[in-house]
């Protein structure tokens, strides 16, 4: 055999330093991941979709530690009636969360998903993962598949009174997360999925989510205020006939993060939107940078998909967005829509954007934009010669450009909790 | 109210003086217009007084009540009683205008220490003034200025200066896109905010808008200063006769 290059042998030194969590029906597809995995190797800088964001501190046996920030504003959704499920570190804690049981959906834990019969979960578990690794790899998804630590299973059969809400508690300064969720929602069946929380220092979460015929999913994820933190998320989403996927983050804070988003829509008449919107500020020791990439497949005939990413940038604050929408051929009527935005609050910050279109098809409208700009000065002086100071109609005009991407939700009280953060964000810094 | 003293402004960027030496003072409960040649200085004079970056003021000062205005913030002319109506309104997408309207309210109110406005007391004054102008509750959805049209927002602006009750009251051309009947509107609006102490300083081209509004005083300016001072029968001698003469006179 010839010498190991440095990319297989970066990753046999990470994995040496990992355990795999034994037993289970899924340990079939751990292997494989880990196969996939050693196939690739772990990202590096040079590569096409890393180009914008250091890999490095992900891929750590160490911990780059974190301190738990003290969130006086109380934790998102505290408001709403929900099931809460809640991770601390990124393990499971049946104390602190509610009993498990609501009428229409049926929950599992990762390492509860038992071998001894068939569990629907076994055919989604890196499968929508796999299919999600082309045509680009996506590295810390096929390490998350492999060692996942921890996470749930959710079958959504019926349409349940309230929301699932996963609460992520950061405790320790030095944790390390693998998070792995599998979502299934079955014909008809409808539900709101919340995340919330930072989880962990470092935090390497997947989640896969097949929607059956006719099944509605509404995704809103909030990603935590410690500002040392560091996140890969990786949120696989395949979408049958008339289906309707809605997904949105925000995202405060956070040394790092990198969002990948999946999207394949597979049935006829589908309907995905995926949005984001973040305030990030690398003021004093303080480190931001938000990736956002994203991968939308369009394999049916009429489906409709939506990128909305609006970023808000200050003190040498970075923001990423590499997104893709491909049109199958085949694919006839799709519609698709891509925007991405970042408004800098100052000279010091950036945003780089990758907008891709790739299409097969000939009766398609896709549309796809991206603008960095600064706050608009006539806009500005026309608010404060109406009376309203500097540092408010700031405020104003910034979260109006942030309206375009929090508009996407669809719960008016669960957006307006998520616009009430956002102000109160921007008005401690102004 | 007014008082400005061989007020002196350049352009910030660019070596080039606009106004140069302005003198004006208006008592309270006065109105007073300025009319002049396009490029005269007029629009630039209401900005500065409005606190708009990118003029550099060279000499001279500008009071209201005593309030050295080139001292302070925008919002803090606007907060002790001062208003521009803008010749050329700011559209501003993703704020709506109810929104815009009342955090300019309740900001004013706030910086003079005063009650901010109930939501509910808010909408009612302002549906009653919005419809005396004739704007439907759907522009007040909308967002500020947004696919108005140019009468529309100078009715809007109107809207603002009625909100914020203001002592002075600067307006930069609010008249021109206007049609006759929202002229006569608009004309009205001011009217009704005559009380014997607000006062006006009214900038226009056409002898009409001063039909509606009347004036107490009529300045022409031209080249940065004012050249005459008269009563509302100047404004009818420019109608007729143009600027020609009154800049040959003061040549
Ligand atoms: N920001 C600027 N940059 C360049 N030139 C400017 C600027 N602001 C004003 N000027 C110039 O200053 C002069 C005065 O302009 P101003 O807008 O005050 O005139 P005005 O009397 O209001 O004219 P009008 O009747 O056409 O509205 C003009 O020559 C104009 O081009
Ligand atoms: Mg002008």
């Amino acid at each position: 055999m010839s010498a190991p290059n440095p990319r297989a042998a970066a990753t046999e030194a990470l994995l040496d330093t990992l355990k795999m969590p034994e037993g289970g029906c899924i340990e079939v597809a751990r292997q494989a991941a880990l196969a996939r995995l050693r196939a690739m190797g772990l990202p590096q800088r040079r590569d096409e979709y890393w180009k914008f964001t250091k890999p490095d501190t992900l891929l750590t046996a160490d911990v780059p530690s974190a301190a738990p920030f003290d969130n006086e504003e109380g934790l998102l959704f505290d408001d709403f009636d929900r099931l809460r499920i809640v991770f601390v570190d990124g393990v499971f804690d049946a104390n602190a969360s509610d009993d498990l049981s609501l009428e229409g959906v049926t929950f599992d834990r990762l390492e509860d998903i038992c071998c001894t019969d068939i569990h629907w979960a076994k055919d989604i578990y890196g499968v929508l993962e796999t299919r999600g690794q082309t045509p680009v790899q996506r590295p810390f998804a096929a390490l998350n598949t492999a060692y996942a630590t921890d996470g749930i299973a959710i079958h959504v059969t019926g349409k349940p009174s309230k929301p699932i809400s996963l609460i992520y508690i950061h405790d320790s300064r030095d944790s390390d997360a693998i998070l792995h969720h599998v979502v299934r929602v079955e014909s008809g069946a409808e539900v709101t999925i919340l995340e919330n929380g930072p989880a962990a220092a470092r935090l390497n979460e997947c989640m896969e989510i097949d929607i059956a015929d006719g099944g509605t999913l509404h995704h809103i994820r909030a990603q935590g205020r410690d500002p040392e933190r560091r996140a890969v998320t990786s949120m696989f989403t395949r979408l049958g006939k008339e289906s309707v996927f809605k997904s949105f983050t925000v995202t405060v804070n956070g040394a790092l993060t990198r969002n990948e988003s999946v999207i394949e829509l597979t049935g006829d008449d589908a309907v995905a939107h995926v949005a984001g919107a973040c305030v990030g500020d690398a003021g004093g020791d303080r480190n931001f940078h938000h990736d956002d990439t994203v991968f939308i497949t369009h394999d049916a005939l009429n489906c409709e998909s939506r990128q909305v990413f609006k970023k808000v940038l200050r003190n040498g604050a970075t923001g990423v967005f590499q997104g893709k929408i491909l049109v199958k051929a085949g694919a006839q009527k799709t519609d698709g829509y891509q925007i991405s935005q970042a408004l800098l609050l100052d000279d010091d910050s950036q945003f780089l954007a990758k907008p891709e279109l790739e299409i097969y098809a000939d009766d398609v409208i896709c549309s796809h934009g991206s603008t960095t700009g600064a706050i608009d000065e006539t806009a500005l002086f026309y608010l404060r010669s109406r009376g309203v100071p500097k540092k408010e109609a700031t405020t104003l005009l910034t979260l109006s450009f942030l309206a375009e991407a929090v508009d996407e939700i669809d719960d008016a009280a669960l957006a307006e909790d998520i616009r009430t953060r956002l102000e109160n964000w921007l008005s401690r810094r102004g | 109210m007014l008082k400005i003293k061989d007020l002196r402004v350049k352009l910030e960027e660019e070596d080039k003086q606009i106004l140069k030496g302005v003198d004006l003072e208006i008592g309270a409960g006065e109105v007073h217009a300025i009319m002049g040649p396009n490029g005269s200085g007029k629009s630039t004079l209401s900005y500065v007084l409005a606190g708009r970056g990118g003029y550099e003021v060279t000499g001279g000062t500008a009071h209201m009540d005593g309030l050295d205005l080139l001292d302070v913030e925008p919002e803090e002319r606007a907060a002790a009683g001062l208003f521009l109506a803008f010749q050329y309104p700011v559209e501003i997408p993703g704020v709506g205008n109810m929104t815009f309207l009342r955090t300019a309210v309740n900001a004013q109110r706030k910086s003079r220490g005063e009650d901010e406005m109930s939501a509910a007391e808010f909408l009612k004054v302002v549906r009653a003034k919005a419809k005396d102008l004739k704007i439907d509750a759907e522009m007040l959805k909308r967002p500020v200025n947004v696919g108005f049209s140019g009468g529309e927002k100078k009715r809007n602006e109107i809207l603002q200066m009625a909100m914020l009750e203001p002592k002075m009251c600067v307006l930069d051309e609010t008249d021109s896109g206007l049609d006759v009947d929202a002229m006569k509107l608009v004309s009205e609006g001011v009217n009704a905010l005559r009380d014997g102490k607000r006062s006006f300083l009214v900038i226009t081209h056409y002898q009409r808008l001063l039909d509606h509004i009347k004036p107490d005083v009529v300045h022409i300016m031209a080249d940065g200063r004012i050249i005459k001072t008269g009563g509302p029968e100047l404004a009818l001698e420019v109608e007729q006769n143009g600027y020609a003469d009154l800049l040959a006179e003061v040549a």
